[in-house]
């Protein structure tokens, strides 16, 4: 396999609604705001696409990919979409990975989008809920809110997490957009707030909840080669990784955890693994990456996460899956205050406040979820890390994590059904 | 200029065939709660499938308890569209003595803050079947 650097990147503000642009014109202005950040490279290099967009149910334009290709003057180069539910935008991600690491391309573009507005929010709850079973769950109350609640009703049961401990995840996530211009819902927020906002499924309230959006983000990924030429700070993609589980949460086993390099067998003699408790999905991806990376210890050898927070209690739970800490340690690992922002205040005692951030951005809760963008979106932000221009591309450098040398994304689909771990390296 | 925005309605009749899966649809009509057993490792389903998701092998019918017990629960105060009028709904997934998986269904019966993981459950079945899976739902045994 061929060395693979991500070269630039680009966002549009991540909004309820963009009346004003098609999904055409969104992936145009994040990937003409790629194009500006790397004045020496020419569109001339990009060999071919790949896009990324969950639902066609929301777009109501099949083959929108396509329209994409030819509107940023693409044709006739290849051109493909990838899908893959909420993972969507990971996968686009590592499938422009493979076309520069196969050496089928030497610069392979990734875009992602979502019209999410095109619907009001609960029939976008039902056509998101039809990536569940359609014979035996969908229509017993198709409602993924209801499942990952399930999830962590058993996450609670098994292992003391508390609903306090979750909405710490929301405090954390939504101060963190404060710093961030392309957020949809940044906010100051207590533990007592969170829990006080509507009931939504229990026990996730709004709060503990990400919104629906419309956005679109793009990748530029490049050959060693075309890389230096053209980009002064690339930005290696050390490692990547991918796992699946059973669409029914139902038919999940009860078996043996999946261990990393840095666990053993003694640490979980009494789980049942991954149940529905936890994504082995998750695991399996972050397993794969760490071994192409290189990582023996995620605590010790990142800098930053980015990873797929649809819910509050989904960070909790992906903590565990990606060897943060044990599983069961979760809900323990952020009233620590590990994951929080270092130098930020969010009105909570944090005695390891800032120790390994976890979704400096504000992540899914507070950034917005337009599904085939986010994945992408989590890309763009890390590249910004670790070459050090959150500065520069945010407006301010509250969120810009002090000397980053590695970043992980982790993209994430229907209760755990595609889950993507990619490692982004400073160089 | 703002932009200019118009509704567009759609709307379908899909034909849906439960193909494999048929004999369960038709056991729920019958006060029966099909699950499916590998006939090669006797890995257990309680919702069933026609082929093993551990070997491969093919599965047989297999008549479940009637009983089981909660192994987790929430209670929906919001949901998709064509379920928002029945909220709040409290969803389960059952496990059963003798079958490794779980099976989805709704509890009736008791009020959301009343139901706790290990909650015993029985089947019950409706008189006038639609012939989807909420021909079953769960109340406290
Ligand atoms: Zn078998």
């Amino acid at each position: 396999m061929k060395p693979v650097y991500m070269i630039s990147g680009g966002i549009t503000k991540f909004a309820k609604a963009h009346p004003d642009k098609d999904f055409r014109m969104m992936v145009k202005e994040a990937y003409d705001y790629a194009l500006r950040d790397v004045p020496r490279f020419s569109k001339d290099m990009i060999a071919g696409a790949v896009g990324s967009y969950f639902s066609d149910h929301f777009t109501r334009q099949l083959k929108a990919a396509s329209m994409v290709q030819d509107y940023l003057g693409l044709c006739p180069k290849p051109s493909k979409r990838v899908e893959g539910g909420g993972a969507t935008g990971g996968l686009c991600f590592q499938s422009a990975w493979e076309a520069v690491a196969s050496g089928r391309m030497n610069c392979c573009l990734a875009f992602g989008f979502e019209t999410m507005s095109r619907v009001n929010t609960w029939k976008g709850n039902e056509f998101i809920a039809l990536a569940s079973d359609t014979n035996f769950d969908f229509p017993v109350g198709g409602f993924y809110s209801g499942y990952y609640a399930m999830m962590v009703q058993r996450h609670m049961y098994e292992f003391g997490t508390t609903v306090e401990q979750m909405a710490m995840v929301s405090v954390k996530n939504h101060a963190n957009a404060l710093s961030n211009p392309y957020a949809q819902k940044a906010k100051r927020l207590t533990v007592k707030q969170v829990r006080e906002s509507p009931m939504v499924a229990t026990p996730l309230t709004m709060e503990d909840i990400c919104t629906m959006s419309d956005g679109a983000a793009a990748c530029i990924l490049a050959s060693e080669d075309v890389a230096f030429k053209v980009c002064d700070r690339p930005v290696k993609i050390s490692g990547v990784g991918s796992g699946s589980d059973a669409m029914r949460m139902a038919d999940r086993p009860h078996g043996q955890v999946l261990l990393l390099p840095h666990e053993r067998e003694s640490d979980y003699t009494a789980l049942k693994y991954p149940g529905v408790h936890s994504f082995r999905g998750g695991r399996m991806a972050a397993k794969l990456a760490y071994e192409m990376a290189g990582i023996r210890n995620p605590m010790e050898d990142l800098s930053f996460i980015e990873l797929h927070d649809a819910y509050t209690s989904s960070e909790i739970q992906t903590y565990e899956d990606l060897g943060l800490c044990k599983y069961g340690d979760g809900g323990r690992f952020v009233e620590s205050g590990t994951p929080f922002m270092p130098g930020v205040d969010y009105g909570l005692e944090l005695p390891k406040q800032g120790r390994l951030p976890v979704n400096p951005s504000g992540g899914l809760l507070a950034c917005g979820h337009p599904v085939g963008a986010t994945g992408l979106m989590q890309a763009v932000f890390a590249f910004w890390q670790l070459q050090g221009t959150m500065g520069k591309h945010l407006g301010n450098d509250t969120l810009q994590v002090r000397d980053a040398k590695r970043g992980l994304i982790h993209s994430h689909a229907g209760t755990g059904t595609y889950i993507t771990v990619s490692i982004l390296e400073a160089v | 200029m703002e932009p200019l925005i118009i509704t567009d309605h759609y709307e379908i009749d899909y034909r849906h065939s439960y193909a494999q899966d048929s004999p369960f649809f038709v056991g729920l009509t019958e006060g029966k709660l099909m699950g499916s057993r590998c006939t090669a490792c006797g890995y257990t389903f309680a919702t069933p499938r026609a082929h093993c998701m551990q070997c491969g092998a093919p599965t047989a019918w297999l008549e479940l308890p009637l009983n089981g017990r909660v192994h987790t629960f929430t209670t929906c105060h919001y949901g998709g569209e064509a379920f928002l009028k029945e909220t709040p709904f409290t969803l389960v997934l059952v496990e059963f003595d003798g079958a490794n998986t779980l099976f989805l269904s709704r509890l009736k019966g008791i009020s959301g803050d009343a139901v706790r993981v290990g909650l015993p459950v029985r089947a019950h079945f409706t008189k006038t079947p639609s012939m989807k899976v909420t021909d079953v739902w769960f109340e406290p045994a």
